[in-house]
């Protein structure tokens, strides 16, 4: 047979790339329930880390079944806000379920929704924890770092304003440079007992800094950016100013209610 | 087990060894030998990813069209990449996350298409497979030395586990945070191939 002839390629091109490409769906398909189930711990394990419940690495080791169990025991409530910070929909469904946990990849529709301010169906998760009798608030933060998106947790203390951890996470930053946002526990340590200005939203300015070293700076909301991942950290400082300012409807009603349980 | 297949198998792994000899696959060679666990898991990714395709492709060698047979190549070659990476997502899924990028870049380390034009376009399937295999295992085997050496001085562990005990750090040891670094990969592997080259005088340009 004539394998040169173009009538052969192009039959044979087709039929090897149609072979493929059902291969391939299989294996994306059959896998998919394994991967989701990794990626859902991947996002419960993160914000634990980020709510100070264990460091990212024991809770690797301990299994996506032992992260799960972590945050339902400590998890009370899970739900989105809109942009008036009002409850829009619960995720846990009595904490039994975890089906409606949101996972990344849901947080970017929001993230386009924010930067066209786009209000009306915005919807923001917000996890509350207990930790040992105290009230943790875990909110996510989307954005685009220098190759690809940024991500992470932000966990406040019962004021509201003041972070209790961070952690965070990115799909293709420079390993070395831009990926030290996860790769480098002191930089999120850094975030650990800072407090956002959300005063500072009013007169559209930002309300936390990561800045370069040696830039005049309000100390409590601001923190010195990783050398050599300017970009990058360019990405999260706009990553974490554009959805805590949208968390501020929410964060202002959340703190007056903790005010007045206090006192009574 | 003849002589020529011997050749095929061991040829790879130190006399022509893709990496040290041929100088292929220098990218992720410095990229993913912090380490020992990810070195280890890219180096089987590696070997299988190799073997699979020259397995395939030198099965299907006498029916590809000679014009485009560097696209059915690539097309092979791209389903087991990405097939490696879903089963690692599913089943080694922080690893995977580690390696990032690097996994999905095995479709263009010149190993896998050079073993594929250079050896499998012309023999039959079973050596071809061994061929693929066995280039693979002479780049794992660079990677897991490297990844040792990496590991080993600059974070103090091996696959993990602590192995420089806590008295040297209390005594003033430091870990070196150079080695973590690209560059003293590159180093550490011209001291593999210094080493290669005294050893096989015959590589040694006049």
């Amino acid at each position: 047979m004539n394998t040169n002839s173009n009538l052969y390629t192009i039959i044979y091109s087709a039929i090897i790339v149609t072979l493929v490409a059902a291969i391939l769906a299989f294996a994306s398909q059959s896998l998919k329930p394994l991967q989701d189930a990794n990626e859902k711990a991947e996002t419960v394990s993160q914000m634990l880390t980020a709510a100070h419940f264990a460091e990212k690495e024991e809770l690797n080791a301990l299994g996506n079944d032992a992260i799960l169990t972590k945050y339902k025991e400590n998890i009370t409530a899970a739900f989105t806000i809109n942009a008036k910070g009002e409850k829009v929909r619960d995720l846990n469904k009595g904490t039994e379920s975890l089906e409606a946990i949101e996972l990344i990849n849901n947080l970017k529709p929001q993230n386009d929704k924010l930067k066209k301010n786009d209000l009306k169906t915005l919807e923001l998760p917000v996890y509350v924890f207990n930790q040992n009798g105290k009230k943790i608030t875990v909110v996510p933060v989307y954005g685009a770092g220098l190759w690809g998106p940024v991500w992470g947790y932000l966990a406040f203390n019962d004021d509201m304003k003041t972070i209790h951890g961070a952690y965070f996470d990115h799909a293709s930053e420079t390993p070395g440079l831009g990926a030290k946002i996860k790769d480098e526990p002191a930089f999120r340590a850094l975030f650990d007992g800072k407090t956002v200005k959300f005063e500072n939203a009013a007169a559209n300015e930002d309300v936390f800094h990561i800045l370069k070293a040696g830039v005049a700076r309000d100390e409590a909301c601001s923190i010195d950016a990783i050398t050599g991942a300017s970009m990058t950290c360019k990405g999260l400082n706009g990553a974490i100013n554009n959805w805590l300012k949208a968390y501020i409807p929410y964060f202002t009603a959340a703190h007056v209610e903790s005010n007045e349980t206090t006192e009574e | 087990m003849n002589a020529k297949l011997k050749e095929t198998i061991l040829n790879p792994i130190f006399k022509g060894n893709p990496i040290t000899v041929l100088v292929l696959g220098i990218c992720s060679a410095l990229a993913v030998t912090v380490q020992l666990k990810g070195a280890f898991v890219m180096g089987l990714s590696v070997i299988i990813v190799t073997g699979l395709s020259s397995l395939v492709v030198s099965s299907l060698r006498k029916t590809i069209p000679n014009r485009v047979r560097i696209i059915i190549q690539l097309v092979v070659v791209s389903l087991m990449v990405i097939l490696v990476d879903q089963f690692l997502k599913a089943y080694a899924f922080q690893i995977e996350k580690q390696l990032s990028v690097y996994i999905g870049l095995i479709i263009t380390n010149c190993i896998v298409m050079g073993r594929i034009e250079a050896f499998a376009l012309g023999n039959k399937p079973w050596p071809s497979f061994l061929d693929g295999v066995s280039n693979g295992a002479g780049y794992a085997m660079i990677l897991i030395i490297v990844a040792f050496f990496r590991e080993l001085l600059g974070s103090g562990t091996l696959f993990g586990f602590q192995v420089i005990p806590q008295c040297f750090y209390e005594a003033g040891y430091m870990n070196n945070g150079l080695v973590i670094l690209p560059p003293m990969a590159l180093i550490l592997l011209g001291c593999i191939v210094w080493v290669q080259r005294s050893i096989q005088k015959d590589l040694q340009e006049k």
